[in-house]
Parts: C-alpha cells; structure tokens; sequence
C-alpha cells in the first residue's frame, strides 16, 4: 500500500513512464484524466500565484505610482528600481532589522521556547498541562489587531501596565527599545506552532530508546542530543522553514511600533508598506518585493536541502 | 462524471459572482443609492462631522429628492484614521474604479489625485450646473484656489483654515507669562519655554516633527517656521533647498528638543499627534503650534477628542511670530499656513447628478448653519455664512480677520507630498541630534531626487 501511493522514483527519458516493474500510473486514470483532474489546482495556482508573481516582476521595472502622473501612464524604467534599492541604505538597514527579527524571534525565540515548553510537559498530564498549552495557543489564535492593541496598552510609556508593574513610569520600551519589543512580542505570539509541533514529534521518539540511553547513564543533555535530535531533525527543519518564511514575510510589528521611531524597527514587509502605499511608489515596492521573493526562495531552498540531506 | 458535476459547480459559482455584481451595481429598479464618505466616524474622529451627515444631511436631502418624486436613498461611509492612511485607502479605491459617490479630500491631494485621474474636473463629470452652482459666487477668489487645478475646478472647497501658537493660561499664570501673550519673535518663544520649564511644566513647547505626525509635521511645524524665516518651499517652479530659512527653521527645532524644551519622543511616537493633544488638555504642555481644528475638535468641551471643559477661558491663542518682526515671507512680522479640504463626485459615479446635487446640499447656506451650530463653529467657504457664524466665536473671528489675510498655502503641485516627506524627514534628523546644517544639505540632495535635479532649486 505504502508503495503504491508513494511517487515514482524516477522518470527519465523513459515514454512510458514505467520503469522497474511498476507503473508511474498508481491510480489507473491515464494521462489525460489525470491532467483533467489537476487542471483546477494547477488553474488556480496559475491565476492567483503564479499571474501575480509576474506582475509584481514586471511593476517592478516601472514607475507606477498610486497617485499623480505615474499612475495613470507609468513608463517602464528597466532595472532602475532594483538598483536603487541596492543603493538605498534604508532598504539594508530594513533587510539587516528583518534578519534580527526572524533570527531572534523565530529561530532562537519560538524554537528554543516551544521546545523547552513541549519537552517539559511530555509526560505531564492533567490541569497545568492544558492551562499552559491553552495560553500559549491562545497568543497564537487572537487576531493580530485584538493582540497588538493589548501589547501597545502593555508596552506604553504613559499608563503602560508593565510600567506601572516595575515601577518605573516614562520608559518607552516601544522607541527606546524597538526592535526588543517586537522580537519578545513574535515570540510570545508564535510559540504555539513550535510547541505543537515538537509536543508531537516528541510522541514519536521511542520510550525504549531513551530508557536504553538512562540506563548507559546519559545525562539529559546527552539524552537530548544524542537520542531526541536525530529522532525529530526533520520537523525542526520543516518547522524552522515555515516560522523563517512567515517571520521574515510579518506584518503585525507594523501594528505596533510603525516602523519607528525613525525606521528603527522597519522591517522589510514594513519598507514595503511604506514606500508602495504610503509614499505612492508601487513600481519601487514591488522592485522589493520582489527582492523580498528572492530572499524567501533562498531560504526555503536551504532548508529544503538540509531536510533532502538526512536521507 | 466527476468532471461534470465539477465544471457544474465552477459554472454556478461564476453565475452566482456575475449575480453579485450586477445587485451591486445599484442601479436596479428605479431606487436611486448614492453613498458619500468623509474621514470622520460617530464616537471618534471628526465625529460632529459624521454625526450631522447621518442625522440631518441625509434625511433631508432625502425629502428634498423625494418631493421631487426620485426615491434616493443616501448612506454614510465613515473612517476615523490618520489622513494619510484615510488618503492611502481613498487612492487604492479610486485606483479601482470604486469608493463612495461623493468623496472629502486634503486641498493637498488635488493636484496628484488629477494627476493620476482619480478625480475629473467637475464640468466634465457632472456637466455644466456644477460651474454655474450658485454658490461659487460666495467663496473667496484664494479659497476658491484650493480646489483649482490647471485653471479647472476639481471640487468644491469645503472651508479653509489657519495655524496660530495656543498656550495654557493657567500654566502661564503659574510661569509669570502673561495671559494675553504674543511673542514677537522666536526669542521670546524660547524665554517664555525656559520660564514654563523652571516653573516645573513637563513640556513647555510641542512643534510637531518627525515623519509619524505625518503632514501635521509640515503645516503645523516646519512651514510656518520656515515661512516664519522669510523662506517658501516653493517659488515661482523653484524650490527650496538648503537655504538660510531652512536652516532657521531646522534650528529652532534644535533649540527647542535639543535644549529640553520639548519631548523628542513624543515626535517619534506612532500616535505623538493623538498623545499631544491628550496632554495639552492635561496641562502638560505650555505652548502648542496648531489649527483651527485643535480648538473646534480637539479641545472642544462639547465633541473633542480631548476636550477641556474650560477651553474658553483657559486657552490662549496668538500669532505665530516671524525670526524676527519683518523677517517673515513679504516682509510680514507674523505668519501662518493655510489648507481647506475639499469635496467632489467620484468620476466613477452612476449617478452624478444626484451625486453633485449632494454635494451642493451639504454646502447650502441652510446645512452649512446647521452644521455649525451647538459649538461646532468652523470657517466655512461661503462669506454670506461665515457673516452669521462667527459672530460671538473669538478664535475663529481671530483666525478668519487676523490669521488669513497673512497667511500662506502649499505649492498645490504633484510631487509637494512627496517633498513634504523629505521636510518631516530633516526634522526628525535634527529631533534626533543632527545638525541642522547637515539635515538641511541633505534634504536638499532628496529633494534633487524628487523634483527632478537641481536646476529646479532655487540657488
């Protein structure tokens, strides 16, 4: 059964489609059944990812404005607007911000901490368990708007609640200390699908394995490492895939800090917000976006090849 | 069969889209729907303004359409956001072919909107009654300027406006200031802040900067100082680079945060402008650069969004003084900024007749009265109104006799937004320590960039 829904190994070369004794064609629909069946997928695929993907590519090489001259009649500028994006300190200053971010709140933040969380409750059973899990699925499923709002009354220099907790009034965590802020709070935000995912995978590491290993006296440390990783390496790699791409594509610290003060928490999905919607300059946001695309592929093809390498 | 009932399915489902388009297209039956949109929403922004088009506009322009047999039903589209957000979503609408019948607008975006052909001058939209409305004749030549594009009429002005210095009189009491204060030069803006500082008031002075405050950063911050320095940002197609008036200006911002005489973070915050007037009101801060609009809806006792239950005789007001007397544009001792918003029919419209006739009835004499009672008194576009209206409402009187006649208006060009961005960015380079003289040098090289080189600025 496993075999038969699994893909063929290889294809090349061959009409047929056949080779080594087993039909490419497990389900028996033909190719042009076959076809029929994921013309739709394919359709929708097409028109609402592939068509915009090309057209944020090509409004990338033109001046197109949402406002004034340029939105009515854009002329097409070539590479102008990827060069200035190379050349605007801003753009880097937002890609260096964006690096920080993924890196200190997905793939430090919400890994170690849902991790540590997952591994701490593994046997555990009863109220605290599902208290914990609650909570932390709770940060996870409010919508960002709901949950932004209660970060800025938290975070606040005036009548901050954390400010009145420690007693120090004025400290403006929001400006002084931006780019903390924002990190502490994807954190805090995103940790639920890490503990999930690894609460699950934990499920998966044989008991007798990591008796076998107590019993040769391993130290947790060494439990962990030489026991629970190799058994759970490929959903910390897909995990870390899918918490890298969302983080890096992000827009809820918009909600709280604005990009600011002055840029300093201006992440890159921010730098598009500003220059394409609020200074207007679609051709210049989507030269970045597309950047932004390239970025994203890089990333995902690193991980995909660390996952391919296991085997 | 599987393929079948699936292209079914996708037949129905585009049926059923078609179906939704057409129902709300509007124009079914003989129901008139026309929808009308302002950046203002009961129980926040703006609110008087959306509370009289729901409660009075609406009913009775209704009647009126009604005794002329045309069933008209009219709905409200309200936002409550900052106006370059207000701007961002009214572009993106436009852009599509979409966005309500009639529409309010800064003065500012006319000429980008016209630009880009989001909005279409009104002969053209709505045919010839909108040039021969009889209202035009009411409006001042300089505020009929506002809503003039290439020499055709866009819009129709919906009032203007004026900036002066406000203050805290029991602050000033506490301080040793006088109670009807009018500095004559930025010196003594400067000395009555040092004397509110030792009097021990957390914010003596608050002149927006910084690029969160958006707009409200150029007109009530950096233009008037810089108009205030004998300086305009345009002139006769040339601009102003980094000249001595810019200079000035960015100086003054660095007396003031530099030397403690105001928050610099309050300029850096996501809602410093909302923050601002809160502690206004509070009376924490001594000295505020604003408009019109901070005394009628900001601190106003009845709808404000910080009111002050003693505005009337706690609020001081006065001109905004030149450097120095004489010193200012035309060789004025005082100066001010002036903008107005603006009101048209959606080029999109399927109705713009009934559209403009709308348009025209929330700019009656009759709505405009209405509009403006119960403390909710602005400048309105029409003279014949505002002879009435003022009466009795000194800030106003004082803005609409003293303030306008030396006032000054923005370069009403395409690209003033985006040189506008690039003044707020200088300001917030010197809040945040840099020397005035490098901020200006390098506003002068984005402004190269923006308007296209620098044989476009004035050497």
């Amino acid at each position: 059964m496993a075999q038969a829904i699994s893909p063929p190994e290889v294809i090349d070369g061959d009409p047929s489609g056949r080779r080594g004794g087993y039909s490419s064609d497990a389900a028996g629909l033909g190719r042009l059944r076959a076809g029929a069946f994921v013309a739709p997928a394919l359709l929708l695929i097409a028109a609402f990812l592939v068509f915009p993907a090309l057209w944020v590519l090509y409004l990338g090489l033109t001046n197109y404005r949402l406002t004034g001259a340029a939105a009515a009649e854009p002329q097409f500028v070539g590479l102008d607007n990827f060069l200035d994006a190379v050349a605007n300190p801003t753009f880097w200053n937002s890609t260096w911000l964006t690096l920080q971010f993924v890196l200190g709140s997905a793939v430090i933040g919400q890994v170690v901490l849902g991790f540590t969380i997952a591994w701490v409750l593994r046997d555990r059973r009863g109220p605290l368990k599902r208290l914990v899990e609650g909570l932390v699925i709770l940060a996870w499923i409010l919508p960002s708007a709901v949950v932004s709002f209660l970060w800025v009354a938290l975070l606040d220099r005036d009548g901050g609640t954390l400010n009145a907790l420690l007693g120090i009034p004025g400290f403006a965590w929001l400006l002084d200390h931006p780019m903390l802020s924002i990190i502490i709070f994807n954190t805090w935000r995103g940790t639920a699908f890490s503990m999930m995912l690894y609460g699950a995978a934990l499920g998966n590491v044989p008991p007798s394995h990591l008796e076998s290993a107590r019993l040769a006296g391993a130290s947790g440390w060494q439990q962990l490492r030489d026991v629970v990783f190799p058994h759970i390496r490929g959903h910390i790699l897909t995990n870390l895939l899918l918490i890298s791409l969302w983080t890096f594509n992000d827009f809820s610290p918009f909600l709280l800090t604005a990009g600011g003060p002055d840029g300093r928490s201006e992440v890159l999905a921010v730098h598009v917000y500003k220059v394409a919607l609020q200074s207007g300059e679609l051709g210049y946001g989507a030269a970045v976006s597309t950047i932004i695309l390239l970025i994203n592929l890089v990333v995902a093809v690193f991980y995909l090849r660390l996952l391919r390498s296991k085997k | 069969m599987a393929m079948r009932k699936f292209a079914v399915v996708i037949a129905a489902a585009g049926l059923g889209l078609a179906a939704c388009g057409q129902s709300s297209g509007g124009g079914s039956g003989d129901t008139i729907e026309l929808t009308i949109a302002q950046n203002a929403i009961a129980g926040g922004k703006n609110a008087a303004a959306a509370g009289f088009v729901a409660d009075w506009v609406i009913p009775k322009f209704e009647a009126a359409q009604k005794a002329k047999g045309k069933d008209v039903k009219v709905k409200f589209v309200p936002s409550g956001v900052d106006d370059e957000q207000y701007k961002t979503k009214l572009s993106l609408d436009l852009k599509s072919g979409k966005g309500a019948d009639v529409i309010d607008i800064d003065g500012i975006w006319a000429g980008e909107f016209a630009q880009a052909g989001y909005i279409k001058p009104l002969a053209d939209v709505v045919g010839p009654e909108a040039e021969s409305w009889d209202g035009w004749s009411q409006i001042p030549e300089s505020v009929q300027g506002l809503a003039t594009y290439e020499g055709k009429k866009y819009a129709l002005p919906v009032g203007t406006d004026g900036r002066v210095l406000y203050f805290n009189k029991t602050l000033f009491q506490k301080a040793g200031l006088p109670a009807d204060w009018q500095p004559k030069s930025w010196q003594e803006i400067l000395d009555a802040g040092t004397k509110l500082k030792s009097s021990g008031v957390p914010v003596p002075i608050q002149i927006n900067a910084g690029t969160a405050m958006g707009e409200a950063t150029s007109m009530q911050g950096v233009l008037p100082l810089l108009a205030g320095a004998g300086g305009q940002v345009e002139q006769d197609g040339k601009w102003t680079g980094a000249a001595q008036p810019l200079k000035d200006a960015l100086g003054l911002y660095q007396k003031i945060y530099g030397g403690g005489l105001g928050d610099p973070k309050l300029q850096q915050e996501a809602k410093g402008r909302d923050k601002s007037f809160q502690q206004f009101a509070e009376g924490k801060i001594g000295i505020l650069m604003e408009g019109d609009y901070f005394w009628r809806g900001v601190v106003n006792p009845a709808t404000g969004v910080a009111p002050m239950k003693d505005r009337d005789q706690n609020v001081g007001y006065a001109l905004i003084p030149a450097i120095e007397p004489g010193k200012g544009i035309r060789g004025q001792d005082f100066v001010s900024m002036s903008g107005g918003a603006l009101r048209t029919v959606n080029p999109n419209s399927k109705h713009p007749k009934e559209a403009f006739e709308l348009l025209a009835f929330t700019l009656s004499p009759e709505a405009l009265k209405e509009e403006t009672k119960d403390g909710n008194v602005r400048i309105t576009p029409r003279t014949d109104v505002n002879k009435e209206i003022l009466a009795g409402q000194p800030l106003l009187t004082f803005i609409s006799e003293k303030v306008l006649p030396l006032t000054a208006y923005r370069p009403p060009v395409a690209v003033y937004p985006q040189v506008s961005v690039a003044l707020q960015e200088a300001t917030a380079a010197v809040v945040g320590g840099t020397a005035p003289d490098q901020a200006a040098a390098d506003y002068q090289k984005k402004l190269e960039g923006i308007v296209g080189g620098a044989g476009n600025i004035a050497s």
